[in-house]
């Protein structure tokens, strides 16, 4: 496989204690690869190392070949924080305009980032107006605008009704289609089974790593739930 | 740094004014109602408010301009929008400079409003013209930027960014010769005021007030202003940092 992102041996420390000890990780390119953990378990520190954001003790994180936080990737990967870092006092339509100039966007790749989040009718509504999910798929469509290669959405469908999430997962995959990579964060585990990979975080550390029906079949589970529980208990045992 | 993502910057800041008119009628208005009431207060004794009133003109936006930045800035870094901004090809100074540009121009409206007031209906005199005055006073909004921003560094929360208008601006308004001309101080408050940027500020708008030539003294002050403001900008980049615990 092709990684377009590749973490070996990643160490990170945040307010003296250690959050992520030692991940190593590689997500396929043209995927949709899901980050799944509790709260707490380094999912948002993991996606801020991988878009150049976070400081970081030790390890390597390469992306599409570079180092992350290399200045020319800051056009090539796009990343959704899990606040909605939009700007409450301008519209949605003066947002993207705004997030367009900077990654140098046209009109048309306006209205495209509009369309896929389904916020066409919201355009001139100031965004500290629009609801929770409204403003999270505003925060997306930032994050889409210039058509990243690499996008990296930190709980992107948290709040939203069970028809916008299917919908959003709808274009996630139409995006890995047309060769977009996805690392995508949730602390669900029914939107797991929406992933082509999943990578499963617990407490700093890659818990299992693979396809969902992987997961299923080496834990004997019928359901990702289940799994999860299973591979805690396996990784209990062995490390007692 | 890029034109385009500059003037981005800093139309973005505008619209954002734009959408909270209260914000720039406050901006605009109070230093006129401050002006007038300076010039009601000393009816009596007008020589008062002819030293006083180029100064003050020149200090409103420097004081507005602190404080609008100081609690924007901690708004971009609380909402998580500056740590967005920082993993796009923005770079730190257009970011800055977009800022900049965007309060230059309503320090400019704001110090020709209260210029037109002051000069116009008030009959305030000056020795030299309006417009170096105005000048100034944009000089001093872009100051009063730098350093709202660098101190916005230290704020957490925007009780704490409040709190550092008396602490950081109010001393230098004390001392910078305004309230106590500065050779009737202490020895060690001279010193200290030496330290401070609005008494370069203060200075340059008294001797644009006064009928004598500028001389050297006013461009030294110029300088100052000018230096220190680009001091402040580049403490406040090293500040905006890409990568965060």
């Amino acid at each position: 496989m092709t990684a377009a992102v590749s973490i070996r041996g990643l160490q990170v420390a945040r307010g003296g204690r250690d959050v992520l000890h030692g991940i190593d990780l590689d997500v396929e390119a043209g995927s949709v690869t899901g980050l799944l953990g509790p709260s707490g378990s380094g999912k948002t520190t993991l996606m801020r190392s991988v878009v150049g954001a976070q400081i970081v003790a030790g390890g390597s994180t390469k992306v599409l070949g570079l180092p992350a936080g290399t200045p020319e990737l800051r056009a090539r990967v796009g990343y959704q924080t899990q606040a909605p870092s939009v700007y409450a006092d301008l519209t949605v339509g003066e947002n993207l305009d705004y997030f367009a100039a900077i990654l140098g966007v046209d009109r048309g790749g306006i209205e495209d980032a509009i369309h896929v989040v389904g916020l066409g009718e919201h355009a001139t509504q100031l965004a500290g107006t629009l609801s929770g999910g409204e403003l999270a798929r505003l925060s997306l469509a930032a994050a889409l605008l210039n058509r990243p290669e690499l996008l990296v959405l930190d709980e992107p469908t948290v709040g939203l009704d069970p028809v916008l999430r299917r919908d959003l997962w709808e274009t996630f995959h139409a995006l890995a289609d047309a060769g977009t990579t996805l690392l995508v964060s949730s602390h669900v585990m029914d939107e797991a089974d929406r992933c082509d990979a999943l990578v499963l975080l617990r407490e700093g550390r890659v818990l299992a790593a693979g396809t969902p029906d992987d997961l299923r079949s080496r834990t004997g589970t019928s359901d990702l739930d289940a799994a999860f529980l299973a591979l805690i208990d396996q990784a209990g045992a062995t490390r007692s | 740094m890029s034109v385009r993502r500059t003037r981005a910057t800093a139309l973005r800041v505008l619209r954002q004014l734009r959408h909270d008119p209260r914000t720039v009628a406050l901006l605009l208005l109070v230093p006129c109602v401050l002006q007038f009431l300076m010039y009601e207060l000393f009816q009596d004794t007008p020589g008062v408010f002819q030293s006083l009133g180029v100064p003050l003109l020149g200090l409103f936006p420097f004081v507005a301009m602190f404080i609008v930045t100081s609690i924007t800035m901690l708004r971009e870094r609380v909402s998580g929008t500056l740590e967005r901004l920082l993993t796009t090809p923005l770079g730190r100074g257009d970011l800055l400079v977009g800022y900049g540009i965007a309060f230059a121009l309503v320090a400019a409206v704001q110090a020709s409003l209260v210029s037109t007031l002051s000069f116009g209906l008030l009959g305030l005199e000056s020795g030299h013209r309006p417009v170096a005055v105005v000048t100034l006073a944009i000089a001093n909004a872009v100051l009063g930027m730098a350093l709202g921003l660098f101190a916005s560094a230290f704020a957490r929360t925007e009780f704490q960014a409040v709190q550092f208008m008396p602490a950081f601006v109010l001393p230098q308004i004390l001392l910078c010769g305004l309230i106590v001309p500065r050779d009737e101080m202490a020895e060690w408050l001279q010193a200290l005021s030496a330290l401070l940027p609005l008494t370069y500020a203060y200075d340059a708008l008294a001797r644009l007030a006064s009928t004598e030539p500028l001389g050297a003294r006013f461009w030294a002050d110029v300088v100052v202003v000018v230096g220190v403001t680009a001091l402040a900008l580049a403490l406040g980049a090293a500040t905006l940092r890409r990568r965060t615990p």
